[in-house]
């Protein structure tokens, strides 16, 4: 296998981002745990930009440090810049991801995404 | 602090055996085949390297071939009795089980591609192999049996006892891989009828690209490479020389205090993982039913993935390795442990921890103290 590089390990070490909100305006998970990985997205979401993001995690090095990437470069974006965000631009923000590692790093995008979902649909029926 | 728990993976060389080694590097340099004195006292020292290794097995020094380690053993042995059968006219049907070593299920395949029929044994939750299949198994075709001895990922000892005594009733082959098992686990071929033994120096604390493979006399084997006449004629090439006087210096130092100390510290590691952090299971035997390998330790720490356990340790300075799929190149889940059945939920959480005769008290507190915390810290980003 590829290594990881340093900036990947500095922040798996100390992910940040990670926890729960507990009044989200949206939730979304993705993933199976049986299949090694699962991730939750909460979003706090105000005048169409995103507040607030955190990240729960079950996965390996590289599904735990581009949850905790992926909210840092959204964070204070609007929901359509958010979406924009690719598996690449998470992984090139890390210096890198080994080669077979970068599947993982669609989850977090997968996971916002519907975390979004979420977002709209309660607004919808609000 | 630096803490090395991976000696399933192989073992740091130990310095009496360096020691043992280099006089033959530059005095004693001969190639044991010349018959002048520079030869001749090479060969004496692999003779008698020979001899401490047949000794540990109870064995004719005749019995020991020297190889390049427990793959080319394995291959040797497996592929070595199928061909020769095969050249016999005898059967084409082999058995294995299915948590055998990688050297040992590659070389099952290629002969599959060859036309012989093979035969994967099952095994039970702690990974014994099945008995009873493996008698309803064995055909008139059958020529061999290959089951390890002890397992490298869950430590599991088989009772190769009695699967010799099937194999010898039905006049069928037994190979056992002892790679992990040997000097560990006695073996005596004197009580044993099994025919073939794979070793490996560099678990051992001996050099690495070193192992053996006991041939009993009389065993149709087939060499693989052709050559000049080294042992026996059964594997040409000078001979390593210094690799073969280190594996059985290395034979020479293993004690059965050791082993003793070893399981001690194997136990208190296990038990106060068990007791000071939740939800955690023992993967394979119980550690005091004594079928299973005094070092090895594998646990599954529900919520958490295998690779993160095992990155976030090593940054702490402690190596061990996981048989979870997102640590493997090909994102495939340990065959050991889904072979076993075990809650695929925890399939992805297991730690191999395999201790070895250097490691101290103190750096299984420290484990232990940095694993309550590393788990402590992964699970509060789970969101299991
Ligand atoms: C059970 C078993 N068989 C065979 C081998 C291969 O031995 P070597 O590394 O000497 O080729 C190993 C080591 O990884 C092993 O654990
Ligand atoms: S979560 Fe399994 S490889 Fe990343």
């Amino acid at each position: 296998m590829d290594e990881y590089n340093e900036k990947v390990m500095a922040l798996f070490k100390n992910p940040h981002n990670m926890g729960e909100i507990k009044d989200a305006d949206g939730i979304g998970k993705v993933g199976n745990p049986v299949c090694g990985d699962l991730m939750y997205a909460y979003i706090k979401v105000k005048n169409n930009i995103i507040e607030d993001i955190k990240m729960k995690t079950f996965g390996c090095v590289a599904a735990i440090v581009t949850s905790s990437k992926m909210a840092d470069l959204v964070k204070g974006k609007t929901l359509e810049e958010s979406l924009k965000i690719t598996k690449q631009d998470i992984a090139d923000e890390l210096g890198g991801l080994p080669r077979e590692k970068m599947h993982c790093s669609n989850l977090a995008n997968d996971a916002l995404r519907k975390a979004i979902e979420d977002y709209n649909e309660k607004k919808n029926t609000k | 602090m630096r803490v090395y728990l991976d000696h399933g993976a192989t073992t740091p060389t130990d310095e009496k055996v360096v020691e043992a080694m280099l006089p033959y590097f530059t005095e004693i340099f001969g190639n044991p085949s010349s018959i002048h004195e520079f030869g001749r006292e090479a060969n004496k020292a692999i003779q008698k390297a020979r001899e401490t290794i047949a000794a540990k097995l109870n064995a004719n020094p005749s019995e020991i071939l020297f190889t390049s380690g427990g793959t080319e053993s394995d291959n040797l042995a497996i592929k070595g009795t199928a061909t020769a059968a095969k050249d016999a006219g005898r059967g084409n049907h082999i058995i294995t089980s299915k948590i055998e070593h990688p050297a040992v299920l590659r070389s099952f395949e290629a002969l599959e591609k060859e036309g012989f029929k093979a035969t994967y044994l099952n095994v039970d939750r702690e990974g014994f192999v099945d008995l009873e299949q493996l008698k309803e198994s064995i055909t008139n075709e059958t020529i061999l049996v290959s089951v390890m001895h002890a397992n490298n990922e869950v430590g599991t000892i088989q009772d190769i006892d009695e699967i010799a005594k099937i194999c010898k009733e039905n006049n069928v082959i037994f190979h056992t891989d002892a790679v992990q098992s040997f000097t560990k686990v006695p073996l005596d071929v004197q009580k044993i009828p099994v025919d073939l033994v794979s070793m490996s120096s560099h678990k051992i604390h001996g050099p690495k690209g070193v192992g053996a493979l006991y041939v009993r006399k009389g065993t149709p084997l087939k060499k693989l490479n052709d050559g000049g006449g080294h042992e026996f004629g059964m594997r040409a090439g000078t001979e390593n020389v210094t690799g073969f006087i280190g594996f059985a210096k290395a034979v020479e130092l293993t004690t059965e205090n050791e082993i003793t100390d070893i399981a001690r510290m194997r136990d208190k590691f296990v038990n106060t993982v068990l007791e000071k952090i939740p939800d955690v299971k023992l993967n394979g035997p119980g550690i005091s039913e004594g079928k299973r390998l005094c070092n090895n330790a594998n646990l599954s720490f529900k919520r958490v993935e295998g690779e993160s356990i095992l990155m976030r340790l090593d940054a702490l300075g402690i190596a061990v390795s996981t048989g979870s799929a997102c640590s493997s190149k090909s994102l495939k889940a340990s065959h050991v442990l889904t072979s076993m059945n075990i809650d695929p939920l925890l399939l992805h959480s297991s730690l191999r921890i395999t201790l070895g005769r250097e490691n101290t008290d103190e750096e299984i507190d420290y484990t232990i103290e940095s694993l309550e915390k590393v788990i402590s810290d992964l699970r509060s980003i789970s969101p299991l």
